[in-house]
């Protein structure tokens, strides 16, 4: 470990996961850590999953499987067989870390479960990423991202009140379980580092996304009030009185919503003043005091009689525009961005956070979002782009391991690796 | 005898409200002492939100605040103040870590830029969390993480085919940041473990926010991207949706991936007659005929309760669930059984829930160690146990205003 440029130089993970657990890796290989992401021979499954590189279905062009395995290099290996499992012990002899998101029991099944790992490395952190958790009721259950946010509460406060709840369409449950992965790994890491032992982290999807639900739980449990589906309505939060938290513009939609206290007083005025300079305001919002707006006390026709003249002042301009003007003025209003938006947004291009990586492969180069975080001391970098599937078999088989070119021609051929 | 992972290891937040707290929260749980500095001047929106016991918006009320903020300790004190700012002085001096979540600018005019906070505690490790980062035109625009929803584009992603986007009600990318930020403050803190050095963390919440949507927003000569709305659906699956149940408001998640699986869900559904129509039998007809396969569903899950639909796919082996509402999280058996939500007898709040962590570790479980803080009701225990202040000196401090 004597390489000390990047937070987690010199530390090793084995990357066992599908889908629903590559972003945990792809954090710690953005921390340095050196990141062995072990597909089966005939290809990941998370390299079927769209969106694709022009368009085109390929498992080497999975936009979804290289924006989640930066960062790591790749090996083939079927632990299925004996010797995929022979060739496995061996790597976990020197791991630091072993990610994996099969379903719970499978790894067992294949005499590698924990207790067994743990016995062939004893400091070596396992992280199992599953749906629900290894234990209780549910460990069996099968959760696809749409069934895992459904028992998880967002859904059900996400939607109009008469309609089925929603989800967000990109899947987003196996995404905040791995990054939760990637904290809790941390946290198991520390501790070995410092007390000396591995442990076995036990992550579930399920509880991860009911963080999301943001004060639901206390609201029930504090005031028996049930968090439910307004539309684009802020509801429940302080009275029966629903705020709107999504508005029409000219071009699209903006998100700004009238918030009480200290926090809304500056841009409430200043969006009066704004509407005053233009000439576009009613006489009662110009008359009214925003210092005596308490949300706690506003009925729903207060609240109508206050959006109703700022949601036609915002129709009469594009997002752009009302964004520059608000951000001029420190009114808390933002656009609703589409990915090109956010492509040529300012702030993240004076950040310099889009980062550029070769693809050899295909004769051209990529950009993909960058960093998480801006470090003074230890800045996450992009060494490269995600493996081809067995790129990287012969820097570990042959260098590595020091496995024979006629091993290596048995094992491709046997379907091991 | 509990193995505490942070156990020693000092935190001095002088952030609020969601993302950045909930960061330590990840530190406090496994054991860091983890000191809050408030303010009554300036109280953390958290708690002037509700819930409220009794309905009651007082500072010591707030179940949301509370929620989040076991196993932490609260400080008030005027930083404004000469003897507030030089107590302040002396808790960087004390902390491992310093966080900051206010918005960037708030802790230089306070004296506590990352190079004056150097010059007090060297090997600091500064964690800053805000909306846009440190730096950059946008760095100190006031906003909250439910704007951040439309900046990140997560509002585009939610809503029917042909119809408007709709809102989500809470701050997402609020709740996403913690995982990534207490990632890498972990690794921050192993850093300076093997070589003594601190350093300063800038993270973005809408930097973090735009990984959970990464694949979409990838960017190469030509690309094209899929802006439109899909409701509950999936390009590859069906049935693949949300449906109606017996009962008010009720509700079920059911996905079919595989024609295997559509089979599996054929033989627990039962006699349906139209569940052997050709039209339904493999993926690509099922994609097709989505509109009337979902219908069809529909009037079937809405004879049954969601628990008993549920139960009878899972067994089966078919991915289903109960759309959970708040109340239901509460009595989840499975949430039950793993403990996820922590529950103590909080002396305002009364019996009250927590949330727990997400994970749980073999060797050394988070745990509660002790309930939310009323706002500075460790002010006299941190600065007389830690920082060793002498009583009269402390006693001297409270006369003058200091702790307010």
């Amino acid at each position: 470990m004597a390489n000390t440029s990047e937070m987690m130089s010199g530390y090793r993970v084995l990357d066992l996961t599908n889908e629903n657990g590559y972003l945990c890796g792809k954090i710690l290989g953005d921390m340095g850590a050196d990141v062995i992401k072990i597909e089966n021979p005939r290809g990941d499954s998370g390299r079927k999953i769209g969106p694709f590189y022009q368009q085109v279905p390929d498992m080497e062009k999975s936009l979804y499987w290289y924006a989640y395995n930066l960062n790591k290099r790749g090996i083939t290996l079927d632990v299925e067989t004996e010797d995929g499992r022979q060739i496995l012990s061996r790597l976990i002899k020197k791991a630091d870390f072993l990610i994996e998101s099969y379903p719970t029991g499978y790894l067992d099944k294949l005499g590698l479960s924990y207790a067994k790992i743990h016995e062939i490395n004893p400091k070596i952190v396992m992280t199992s990423i599953t749906p629900f958790g290894r234990t209780g009721p549910y460990k069996d259950y099968k959760g696809s991202d749409l069934v895992v946010m459904a028992m998880s509460g967002l859904m059900y406060i996400t939607g109009d009140p008469d309609t089925a709840p929603l989800r967000i369409s990109f899947p987003q449950a196996f995404l905040l379980a791995s990054a939760h992965a990637a904290a809790a790994s941390m946290i198991a890491h520390y501790y070995r580092e410092t007390a000396g032992q591995g442990q076995h982290v036990d992550v579930s999807a399920q509880e991860c996304a009911l963080w999301e639900i943001a004060n639901g739980i206390p609201l029930w449990q504090v005031n028996k009030i049930l968090y439910k589906r307004a539309g684009s309505f802020l509801s429940g939060r302080w009275s029966d009185t629903k705020q709107r938290l999504l508005w029409r513009c000219k071009d699209g939609f903006v998100s700004f919503y009238i918030l009480g206290g200290p926090s809304g007083i500056k841009t409430n005025q200043a969006i009066s003043k704004w509407m005053a300079e233009k000439g576009e305001i009613p006489d009662y919002l110009k008359n009214y005091d925003w210092r005596t707006l308490d949300m706690l006390k506003q009925t729903q026709e207060m609240q109508d009689r206050l959006e109703k003249p700022i949601g036609e002042f915002f129709l009469r301009y594009t997002k752009a525009e009302l964004y520059l003007e608000s951000f001029k003025r420190g009114i808390m209003l933002y656009p609703v961005c589409n990915a090109h938006d956010i492509q040529e947004n300012d702030q993240l291009k004076a950040r310099k956070y889009w980062v550029n990586i070769e693809h050899s492969e295909l004769g051209t180069t990529i950009t993909y979002p960058g960093a998480f975080a801006k470090l003074s001391e230890t800045p996450l970098t992009f060494k490269k782009r995600a493996p081809l599937i067995g790129e990287h078999n012969p820097e570990i088989y042959e260098q590595e391991l020091g496995m024979s070119q006629s091993e290596l021609s048995v094992l491709h051929q046997s379907g091991v690796i | 005898m509990d193995k505490k992972v942070f156990e020693g290891l000092k935190v001095l937040d002088f952030g609020w409200v969601i993302a950045g707290p909930m960061t330590l929260k990840y530190l406090a749980d496994y054991g860091a002492t983890v000191v809050n500095l408030e303010s009554s001047q300036h109280p953390d929106l958290l708690r002037t939100s509700a819930p409220f016991k009794d309905n009651l918006p007082e500072i010591d009320n707030s179940g949301y605040f509370a929620y989040l903020a076991g196993n932490k300790y609260s400080v008030t004190l005027d930083l404004n103040q000469p003897k507030g700012f030089e107590i302040a002085k002396k808790l960087i001096a004390w902390a491992d870590v310093v966080a900051d979540s206010h918005r960037p600018g708030v802790l230089e005019n306070w004296g506590f830029s990352y190079q004056e906070l150097k010059k007090i505690n060297p090997g600091v490790i500064l964690i800053r969390n805000s909306n846009q980062g440190q730096t950059g035109p946008a760095a100190k625009q006031p906003g909250l993480g439910n704007h951040i929803n439309g900046l990140a584009g997560i509002v585009n992603m939610v809503g029917w085919p042909g119809k408007e986007p709709i809102s989500l009600q809470v701050a997402y990318s609020d709740y996403v940041v913690p995982h990534f930020a207490a990632a890498v403050l972990i690794g921050a803190l192993d850093y300076r473990r093997r070589t003594g050095k601190g350093q300063e963390l800038d993270i973005s919440q809408l930097e973090v926010g735009l990984n959970l949507f990464a694949p979409k927003l990838i960017n190469y000569p030509g690309v094209k991207v899929d802006e439109s709305l899909k409701g509950n659906s999936c390009e590859y699956a069906a049935p693949h949706g949300i449906y109606r149940c017996k009962g008010d408001d009720r509700w079920c998640a059911v996905s079919v991936f595989t024609d295997e699986e559509w089979l599996v869900f054929c033989k627990a559904a039962g006699q349906l007659s139209w569940s052997k129509n050709p039209k339904f039998s493999t993926v690509i007809n099922r994609k097709k005929n989505e509109s009337q396969l979902n219908e069809l569903v529909e009037a079937w899950t809405l004879q049954q309760t969601a628990e008993d639909v549920t139960k009878l796919l899972q067994k089966a082996g078919v991915a289903a669930g109960v759309v959970e509402n708040t109340h239901d999280l509460c009595d989840d058996p499975q949430l039950k059984e793993r403990e996820c939500f922590w529950t103590a007898q909080h002396e305002i709040l009364g019996n009250f829930t927590y949330l727990g962590q997400a994970s749980r570790l073999s060797g050394t479980p988070a745990k509660l160690y002790r309930n939310a803080p009323r706002m500075g009701e460790h002010t006299e225990f941190v600065c007389r146990e830690f920082l060793g202040m002498p009583q009269e000196e402390f006693d001297a401090c409270l006369m003058e205003g200091v702790f307010i």
